[in-house]
C-alpha cells in the first residue's frame, strides 16, 4: 500500500481521469472557474489599470460572499429565515473595534485595548455565535415567519444599541483608527523593513492586496468548512428539519439544539466578516450595519440559489457587482456615453433637466428594484439552484398537479 | 473515550437544553413575562400620578400615531394571512397614498391658510376616493407583476420581489418628487380642546375617527360580504376553496386592493396630521407597521389594529419618558419579549402547520 499510494498520486492517468471526471462536473467547474478568478484578477487589473483600487473593492466583495455563505447555513440548510444577519455582522466588528483601538481608552473604563487580530478573528466569531446561540434559545420554537419578526427586530434593536451607547461606542461618530493587522516576523520574511525596491513588503496598511489575499483565504476556509458541514450528519438534520421538522423529530434529531447550532455557525461567519470590515475601513460605525445590508444579504442568497454553496458566491458576486459597481458608476458612465457621442446638451442642466449624470443617479432605486424582481422572476429557483432543492421542487409540482 | 458515550453525552446535553426552552415556554416563562408586564405597568401608573397633564398628553399623541400604523398594519396583515408573504412594499404603498395625494389636492385649488369650509371637505373627500383607488390599483398591478407568477415558486422567491418592488415605487417617487422632504398642506381646522391643561386637538380625533370607521368597514366587509367569506376562505385552505368555487386569483388582488385602499387612506392622513413626508418614509413606517401586526397575531384583523394602537402608544411613552434614540429599541425589545413568551401575538390563534 504505502508503496503504491504515491504512483497513483503522480500517475498522469489517474489524473487525467479526476481531470475528465471534474470537468463533468457542475460544482468542481464552477468552483475551479471562481478559484481562477480569484487569483489571476488581481493581477490582471493591476496590470490594466495600473492601481489597485479593483482589489480592494474585490476584497469588499468578499466580505459581502462570506456574509452569504453564512446567511445560507441558516436560510438554505436548515430553513430558518433570518432577517437580521447584519446584526451579528456588527457584533463581529465591535468586538475587533473596541478590543483594537484607543476607543476604550476614552470610554468609562480609561484603557484602551490592543489585542492582536488574529486573536480577536476568532473572539469575533465566537461573540457573533454566542449571540446567535443567545437570540436563538428562546426563539426558534417559532413558526416561521415569527422567527423571520424576532431576527428583524434583534437586527434593529443591536445598530441602535451600538449608535445609542456613545459613551463606549463613541455613537454615530463610528470608531476610527481601529488597529491593522500585523504579521509574525517570520511569515514577513527577512525584508520586512528594508527599504528594498524589487519586493513590495507583505504588510496590512494601505494597501489592499494583503487584504484582497486575507479575506481569499478566509473565503476559501469557509467554503470548505462549510461543504463538510452541509455533507456531515448536521448538515443532513438540518436539511431533514427543513423538509419537515416533525418527522425530523420523530426521527430522533434533536430540533433544538441543530437549529441552535444553525443559527450559531452561520453567525459565526458574519462575526469574521465584521472583524475583517473593521480591519480593512479602519472604521467601524452603526450605519454600516442597517436593516438594508441584511436585506441585501438575503437578496444573494436567494437570487443565486438557495443552499448551494457555489449559487451563493455567484449570487454574492452578482449582486455586489450590480450594486457597487454598476449602478454607482451608471452616472459617470452615462456622461462619458454623453460626450463621446457628442451629445453635450444632455450632460448640461437646462430646465428641468439636471444632466444626465443627475438624472441617471435618479434612476438607481429603480433600476435594482427592476432588475431584482426581473432575476427572481425569469429564475424563481435562484441563479445556480441546488440539486436536491431542484428536485424537490419538481416534486412537489407533480403532486399538486395530481392533486388538482 | 469510546464512540457510545460521547453520542449519550451529547444526547444528554440537547435533552437538557430542550427542557429548558420548554420550562421557558410554559409556566417559568408566562410567569416572569407577567412580572415584566406588572413592572412595566406600574412604572407607569407612577408616572401617571406625578403629572397627569403630561401623560395623558402622551397618550393621546401614541393614540394619534397608533391609529396610523394600524391602518398600514391591516394591508401587511391580510396580505400575510392569505399568501404568507411579508409585503415588504407595502410600507411605500402607504407613502405614494401622500404622494398621490399632493397633486391631486392642488388640482383642487385647496391650499393651506384657507379657512376651513365645505370647499375644504369635498375636496377631501373626493381626494380620499381617489387616493384609495388609484393606490388600490397600483399595488393590484403589483401584485399582478410581481407576485403571482411565483404563486408556485419557492416561498422566498416572491419576498425577494417584494423587496424589489419597494426599490422600485421608491425609485419611482425618488425620480418623481427629489429627495428632499415634501410639505403636505395643512388643511384640517388647528382648533381643539383643552381639558385639565391635555389639549385634544381636531386633528387628533379626525386621525381616531377615520382609522375607527376604516377598521369597522373593513371588519364587517370581511365577515359579512361574499367577497370577504371568499378570502376567509383562501386563507384558511387556497386548494380547498378552488375547489369550492372560488376564484383564487380574483380574491387575492381583491386583498391587495383593500390592503392598498387602507394603506393608501393611511398615507393621505399621515400627510394631513405632520405635514411632511419623503419618499423614504415608508420604510421605517412600513417595518414598524409590520411590526403592529406580528404583536396583534399576523393574520388577524382586530390584531393588527390594536397592535398598532399598542406600539404607537408605546413609542410614545418612550419617545416622551426615555429618549428618541432609544425608542426602536423599547419597541422591537417589547416585540422579541411578546414573541418569545406568545409565540403567536397578542391575538393570534395557533396556525396548523402546512
Amino acid at each position: 500500500m504505502s508503496v503504491q499510494a504515491p504512483s497513483r498520486w503522480l500517475d498522469p492517468k489517474v489524473w487525467r481521469k479526476r481531470i475528465a471526471k471534474g470537468a463533468r462536473d457542475r460544482d468542481t467547474v464552477i468552483y475551479a472557474v471562481l478559484l481562477i478568478a480569484a487569483v489571476a484578477l488581481p493581477e490582471v487589473a493591476y496590470f490594466a489599470t495600473g492601481s489597485t483600487f479593483l482589489v480592494s473593492q474585490w476584497a469588499d466583495a468578499g466580505v459581502w460572499v462570506l456574509l452569504a455563505i453564512g446567511l445560507n447555513v441558516v436560510v438554505g440548510f436548515a430553513g430558518l429565515l433570518d432577517l437580521g444577519y447584519a446584526a451579528f455582522f456588527a457584533i463581529g466588528a465591535y468586538t475587533y473595534a473596541l478590543l483594537a483601538s484607543t476607543q476604550l481608552g476614552a470610554s468609562p473604563l480609561h484603557h484602551s485595548v490592543h489585542l492582536p487580530f488574529w486573536l480577536l478573528l476568532f473572539v469575533g466569531m465566537f461573540m457573533a455565535a454566542a449571540f446567535g446561540a443567545i437570540l436563538g434559545f428562546p426563539t426558534l420554537r417559532l413558526r416561521g415567519d415569527y422567527l423571520a419578526i424576532v431576527t428583524l427586530g434583534f437586527g434593529e434593536i443591536v445598530p441602535d444599541v451600538f449608535r445609542n451607547l456613545d459613551q463606549w461606542t463613541g455613537g454615530i461618530n463610528a470608531i476610527g483608527n481601529i488597529d491593522q493587522p500585523t504579521l509574525p516576523v517570520w511569515l514577513n520574511g527577512p525584508w520586512a523593513d528594508l527599504p528594498l525596491e524589487f519586493v513590495n513588503p507583505f504588510k496590512f496598511g494601505f494597501d489592499p492586496v494583503p487584504y484582497y489575499v486575507l479575506i481569499l483565504l478566509l473565503v476559501v476556509g469557509s467554503v470548505i468548512l462549510v461543504h463538510n458541514l452541509q455533507k456531515s450528519r448536521l448538515g443532513r438534520a438540518w436539511m431533514a428539519i427543513r423538509e419537515d421538522e416533525v418527522a425530523a423529530a420523530a426521527m430522533g434529531i434533536n430540533t433544538v439544539s441543530t437549529k441552535l447550532l444553525a443559527f450559531a455557525i452561520g453567525a459565526s461567519f458574519s462575526g469574521f466578516a465584521g472583524v475583517f470590515l473593521g480591519a480593512k475601513l479602519s472604521l467601524v460605525g452603526p450605519d454600516n450595519f442597517l436593516f438594508i445590508v441584511s436585506i441585501t444579504v438575503l437578496v444573494m442568497v436567494v437570487l443565486g440559489g438557495m443552499g448551494n454553496i457555489q449559487g451563493v458566491i455567484v449570487g454574492a458576486l452578482v449582486v455586489y457587482y450590480i450594486n457597487f459597481n454598476l449602478l454607482t458608476n451608471l452616472p459617470n458612465n452615462a456622461v462619458a456615453a454623453a460626450n463621446a457621442l457628442g451629445l453635450t446638451w444632455l450632460v448640461e442642466r437646462h430646465g428641468d433637466w439636471s444632466g444626465i449624470g443627475d438624472e441617471t443617479q435618479r434612476l438607481n432605486f429603480l433600476l435594482f428594484g427592476l432588475i431584482l424582481v426581473l432575476m427572481m422572476l425569469l429564475r424563481p429557483q435562484g441563479l445556480l439552484p441546488s440539486r436536491v432543492r431542484e428536485q424537490e421542487l419538481k416534486h412537489s409540482t407533480d403532486i399538486t398537479l395530481e392533486v388538482k | 473515550m469510546s464512540e457510545g458515550t460521547t453520542a449519550v453525552r451529547d444526547r444528554t446535553v440537547g435533552d437538557a437544553l430542550r427542557q429548558a426552552q420548554q420550562a421557558f415556554a410554559g409556566d417559568v416563562g408566562g410567569a416572569l413575562f407577567s412580572a415584566l408586564g406588572v413592572v412595566g405597568l406600574i412604572i407607569l401608573v407612577v408616572l401617571a400620578f406625578q403629572n397627569p397633564g403630561q401623560f395623558f398628553q402622551i397618550l393621546i399623541y401614541g393614540l394619534t400615531d397608533g391609529a396610523l400604523y394600524a391602518l398600514v398594519a391591516l394591508g401587511y396583515t391580510m396580505v400575510y394571512g392569505i399568501i404568507e408573504l411579508i409585503n415588504f412594499a407595502h410600507g411605500d404603498i402607504f407613502t405614494l397614498g401622500s404622494f398621490v395625494a399632493l397633486p391631486l389636492l392642488a388640482a383642487f385649488g385647496v391650499d393651506e391658510g384657507q379657512a376651513f369650509g365645505v370647499q375644504i371637505v369635498i375636496a377631501l373627500v373626493i381626494t380620499y376616493l381617489l387616493v384609495m383607488i388609484i393606490i388600490g390599483m397600483v399595488n393590484v398591478t403589483i401584485e399582478r407583476i410581481a407576485y403571482r407568477p411565483l404563486r408556485n415558486a419557492p416561498r422566498l422567491a416572491p419576498l425577494i420581489t417584494a423587496i424589489g418592488m419597494s426599490f422600485v415605487v421608491e425609485g419611482l417617487m425618488y425620480i418623481w418628487r427629489g429627495p428632499s422632504t415634501l410639505h403636505f398642506p395643512d388643511l384640517l381646522p388647528e382648533t381643539g380642546w383643552i381639558v385639565n391643561t391635555v389639549r385634544i386637538g381636531v386633528k387628533d380625533i379626525y386621525v381616531l375617527v377615520l382609522a375607527i370607521i376604516l377598521v369597522t368597514a373593513l371588519t364587517l366587509f370581511i365577515n359579512r360580504s361574499k367577497l370577504g367569506k371568499a378570502m376567509r376562505a383562501t386563507a384558511q385552505d387556497r386548494d380547498a376553496a378552488q375547489l369550492m368555487g372560488i376564484d383564487i386569483n380574483r380574491t387575492i388582488a381583491a386583498t391587495f386592493f383593500i390592503g392598498a385602499v387602507l394603506a393608501g387612506a393611511g398615507g393621505m392622513t399621515w400627510g394631513l396630521y405632520f405635514n411632511n413626508v419623503n419618499f423614504a418614509l415608508g420604510f421605517n413606517a412600513g417595518l414598524i407597521a409590520f411590526t403592529a401586526a406580528v404583536l396583534g397575531g399576523i393574520g388577524n384583523i382586530q390584531g393588527a389594529a390594536l397592535g398598532g394602537l399598542l406600539i404607537g402608544i408605546i413609542a410614545a411613552y418612550s419617545d416622551a419618558y426615555w429618549s428618541p434614540l432609544w425608542t426602536p429599541v423599547v419597541v422591537f425589545g417589547i416585540l422579541i419579549l411578546i414573541l418569545v413568551f406568545r409565540p403567536t401575538g397578542l391575538l393570534g390563534m395557533r396556525v396548523p402547520e402546512k
